[in-house]
């Protein structure tokens, strides 16, 4: 009985070490970035430059806002679809073996150094991805966000997007894979049996049920090209100006922006970095945040039923 | 046959084993390579400028070698972190691309037990246009065409202010693919500085280690801009001399009030030559002079310095600190910079630079 | 009798054209990721020989080719090695506290928030936050125990979400067999629900030890680089392999983009060794229920 009481307050103790960890770092975050946002004379968060060590200091995070989200987004777009196709395939299509080499493959990409990302990206990918954003302004180029009037296809948003897309596919292709396999086996072969074929038995019954699990591992991806630094600290040209013609050399994100100004940085500059690295903090729990509402949600539609 | 391989072999393994000996008796024997250094014993860091990095490694592996019981490790984190660094009492030197001031240096004084902090000028660097266009072997650019090229203005190589200065080139009718640094650099710093400085007109952006012109693209550190560069055909960028050397990039010329320059260690020295240093004391705070014009100096230098503590370092950081600032002020420590793509400090200068190492207590 | 056979028609050829689009999603995948194997390992291999893994970059001029990473593979073996010895105890005591005993009580519900939150803490952060509290708060110079608290940071959740998951599959008559004979519930935590979630829990501990094995950003805050051998992971600079490829560009130099590569190599090849491993054990070490 004493050994259970014990037991009990040690996983307790641990539940709120990790409850007073995630605080913590929002608290230090907090204090350390006062006396920055304390002098900064420009507005926070509609000032696109960066001149914390100036006199008198001036910065904010728009421009790092917008770089940020739009890296997320093009990542998101393309590593979802490609993530869920892995993991499909992986899961249900390919026979074992294969199944297992493959899933080995993409888990060991997990493993890559960003900066060895940043490198292939700008190595390899860059060339190569040129005539794809040339492409997309010839025959896109009437949606502003595809416009490239500068006739320049490096070191944009959109490479540093699809970077990020490569580097989250296998987190999104891991946990999905994992939901996909618990999908219970009883009501797959229910749903063959009853002539589905397999897409449909895949619609019907594995994304219903593996959703909230889909959902996670989104967010996961999110949470995690939301963060990425050096890849993109390397491939970014680093503007501090909202551009959206996304295939225009430019853009610079709050995790890059750290990385760039950080070796430079005089104590109110250092100050100022922690302060946009609250703000990621802040952006990361509110997507978290919002994962968890809309997981809850369909939980309960999905058990509703 | 077999007898004569034996018998070299062996005497091979005699002759390893001869080096070996030798080697090992080097460590508690000063006198073997560098018979000049002074050797101390114990373990210090330093941190800071990545521009010096290559030299002061360059540096320490000679000074370690000679002293067997020396342990120095220097992060090339930048100067901002290096001067932060030795401010919280990290580090018992900072190497950074501009000497510290106002605020940095009080609170570096405040973190020396007694006695000031000081700037000490050790390493020298130029700063090359570096370019990789076809054909052309050799590019001529005033410090008004550069700034023009930087900032977006010129865009095409053979533009007629280009062409003006290149009679007899044939310059390509392309775009100037522009690089230039995305992260904060003190390269910039100096850069920018010489375009505002030498070409006043022209440059007009605020000049430091933030680029403020529009155009062009960013690439991360001198290694990033030097790589780029080198991959994209009609390119130009602002790199070190020796990341251009050692990536074998073609650099540009400069036209100054003293004719045409060749951008080399040696030219680079007669320009640092020219700076007055404005710090008091042993601190040697130089003020570099961009639009000299001295004959074949050539004017886009940086001098990165080591900040430490005149008085007042920990015991245990003091003898080796000053140990390797001795060795690497020596004449024999900086003739080596010349051969890597760095600028030694001018005799005159060294002089004064070897007093403010001595004063170190 | 036509409109049935239109309608399956149209229903088999649905499902053809999702299968193909699965397929080329798997291969439009599986191109960048094998292209970024291939260029590691092509460039990697260059400056791989026996020297490599058994001698330091001390005294090695940037310019110069030698060298090695074995300084860099200690640091990061011990440092990820810390971050595990402290994230998983932690982690699956977190995952019990969820699971086995808050499973409806408030606290439960906003450690399981804060367990998502900390998912989604950018390694950058991590890093930050140890920079702004353990070094600039509490004054301790950067260390190789410094970067393993920031890589725990990113590895806890990742082990409580795992663990918990595995935690919640073990079959509850499991537990209540155990309660039957009288046996305390620790006891029976310990002894029969750890051991029966124990291989999903080790393939978890390794995607976490994969994750944060290649993390650079962090070290960078937390660590101070250096090029020779320290086996004391408290105190003094130590190296990492990330760090290590992150230097090493940072020279410029032909000789040390070599090493850089290399080192990314040997980082991958470590991370397959240790998942190999792992899949192992966990398969031997599975409860035969199945």
């Amino acid at each position: 009985m004493n050994g259970d009481k014990v037991f009990f307050g040690l996983s307790r103790a641990a539940g709120v070490f990790v409850l007073l960890l995630t605080l913590g770092i929002g608290v230090f975050l907090a204090v350390t970035a006062v006396p920055a946002l304390r002098e900064n004379t420009a507005n926070f968060f509609t000032t696109q430059q960066w001149l914390p060590d100036a006199n008198p200091p001036a910065f904010g995070i728009a421009a790092l806002a917008f770089g940020t989200v739009m890296t997320a987004i093009i990542a998101m777009v393309l590593a979802v679809p490609v993530g869920t196709g892995i993991a499909l395939f992986v899961a249900i299509y390919a026979k074992p073996t294969l199944g297992k080499v493959v899933a080995f493959l993409v888990d060991l990409l997990a493993a890559v150094p960003s900066i060895i990302f940043g490198l292939w990206g700008l190595e390899f990918l860059m060339g190569n991805m040129i005539g794809v954003s040339a492409w997309l302004d010839t025959w896109f180029g009437w949606i502003p966000l595809f416009a490239n009037d500068q006739d320049v296809y490096t070191r944009s948003i959109f490479i540093a997007g699809v970077v990020l897309a490569i580097m989250i596919i296998p987190t999104i292709s891991a946990v999905t894979r994992e939901v996909f396999v618990q999908t219970p086996q009883g009501h797959v072969e229910a749903a063959l049996a009853l002539g589905a074929t397999r897409w449909e038995m895949i619609r019907m019954v594995v994304f219903p049920y593996s959703r909230p699990g889909m959902i996670s591992a989104a967010m996961l991806g999110l949470g995690r090209a939301l963060g990425e630094t050096i890849a993109v600290a390397l491939l970014l040209s680093a503007l501090f100006e909202i551009n959206w013609h996304i295939t225009e050399p430019g853009g610079n994100t709050f995790a890059a922006n750290i990385a760039l100004k950080w070796n430079e940085a005089g104590s109110i500059g250092l100050s100022a970095l922690v302060a946009s690295g609250l703000v990621l903090f802040l952006i990361t729990l509110a997507v978290n945040m919002a994962a968890r509402l809309i997981v809850a949600r369909k939980r309960d539609f999905v058990e509703g039923h | 046959m077999k007898t004569t391989k034996t018998v070299m072999l062996t005497a091979a393994a005699a002759a390893s084993v001869f080096a070996l000996a030798a080697c090992g008796s080097s460590g508690s024997n000063t006198s073997s390579g560098n018979s000049n250094i002074d050797c101390a014993s114990g373990s210090i860091k330093a941190s800071g400028s990545s521009a010096q990095k290559n030299a002061i490694t360059d540096w320490i592996n000679a000074y370690q070698e000679a002293c067997e019981g020396a342990t120095i490790d220097y992060q090339a984190n930048g100067s901002g972190a290096g001067i932060q660094d030795f401010i919280n009492a990290q580090t018992a030197f900072a190497g950074t691309d501009a000497a510290a001031k106002d605020k940095d240096l009080d609170a570096a004084t405040k973190r020396c037990a007694s006695g000031p902090a000081i700037n000490i000028p050790m390493v020298g660097g130029a700063v090359v246009a570096a370019y990789n266009v076809e054909g052309v072997d050799k590019l001529v650019l005033t410090p008004k065409t550069l700034a023009g090229i930087f900032s977006n203005k010129i865009t095409k190589w053979n533009d007629p202010a280009i062409a003006a200065d290149n009679q007899g080139t044939k310059l390509p009718d392309a775009n100037i693919v522009q690089f230039h640094r995305s992260d904060s650099s003190g390269t910039t710093a100096n850069f920018t500085d010489f375009l505002s400085q030498a070409a006043k007109a022209d440059w007009t952006y605020e000049p430091g280690k933030e680029w403020a012109a529009p155009g062009g693209q960013g690439a991360k550190g001198t290694e990033g801009v030097t790589s780029a560069v080198s991959s994209t055909a009609n390119s130009i960028g602002y790199v070190e001399l020796s990341f251009a050397q050692d990536q074998k990039l073609k650099t540009a010329t400069l036209k100054t009030a003293g004719g045409e320059v060749e951008p080399t260690s040696e030219n680079a020295s007669k320009a640092i030559a020219e700076a007055t240093v404005v710090g008091s004391g042993n601190n040697l705070a130089l003020e570099l002079k961009y639009d000299t014009a001295a004959q074949s100096a050539y004017p886009i230098v940086l001098v990165t310095y080591e900040l430490t503590c005149e008085k007042g370092l920990p015991e245990n950081q003091l003898g080796l600190t000053k140990s390797f600032l001795t060795y690497t002020s020596s004449n024999d420590a900086q003739k080596q910079l010349t051969e890597i793509g760095y600028v030694p400090i001018p005799d005159s200068l060294l002089t004064k630079v070897q007093d403010a190492v001595k004063a170190i207590s | 009798m036509n409109d049935l056979t239109s309608g399956l028609k149209r229903r088999r050829a649905t499902d053809k054209v999702a299968t193909g689009v699965v397929y080329l999603t798997a291969l439009i995948a599986i191109i960048p990721l094998v292209s970024i194997l291939i260029v590691v390992f092509s460039r990697g291999i260059a400056a791989i020989n026996a020297e490599f893994f058994t001698s330091t970059m001390r005294n090695i001029s940037p310019r110069r080719e030698g060298g090695g990473i074995f300084h860099a593979f200690i640091g990061t073996l011990e440092q990820v090695g810390v971050a595990t010895l402290i994230a998983v105890p932690v982690g699956i005591m977190v995952a019990i506290f969820l699971v086995e005993y808050g499973s409806r009580g408030k606290l439960a519900a906003a450690v399981s928030f804060f367990v998502d939150v900390m998912t989604g803490v950018p390694s950058i952060v991590a890093g930050l936050f140890i920079y702004t509290c353990f070094i600039l708060t509490f004054g301790f110079d950067r260390s190789g125990f410094a970067a393993a608290l920031s890589l725990t940071i990113l590895m806890l959740p990742v082990v409580v979400r795992t663990a918990e998951e595995m935690l919640k599959l073990v079959p509850m008559d499991l537990r209540e067999a155990s309660y039957a004979l009288g046996v305390p519930k620790w006891v029976t935590i310990i002894k029969i629900v750890i051991p029966t979630a124990l291989s999903g829990i080790i393939t978890g501990v390794m995607l976490a030890v994969a994750r944060v094995a290649g993390e650079t950003a962090p070290l960078l805050l937390t660590t101070f680089m250096t090029q020779s051998l320290n086996l004391d992971v408290f105190s003094g600079p130590q190296a990492a392999i990330p760090t290590f490829v992150w230097d090493q560009i940072a020279n410029g130099t032909n000789p040390s983009m070599d090493r850089a590569w290399a080192g990314a190599l040997v980082l991958i090849v470590l991370v397959a060794v240790i998942y190999i491993v792992a899949k192992v054990l966990a398969a031997r070490f599975a409860p035969k229920s199945k």
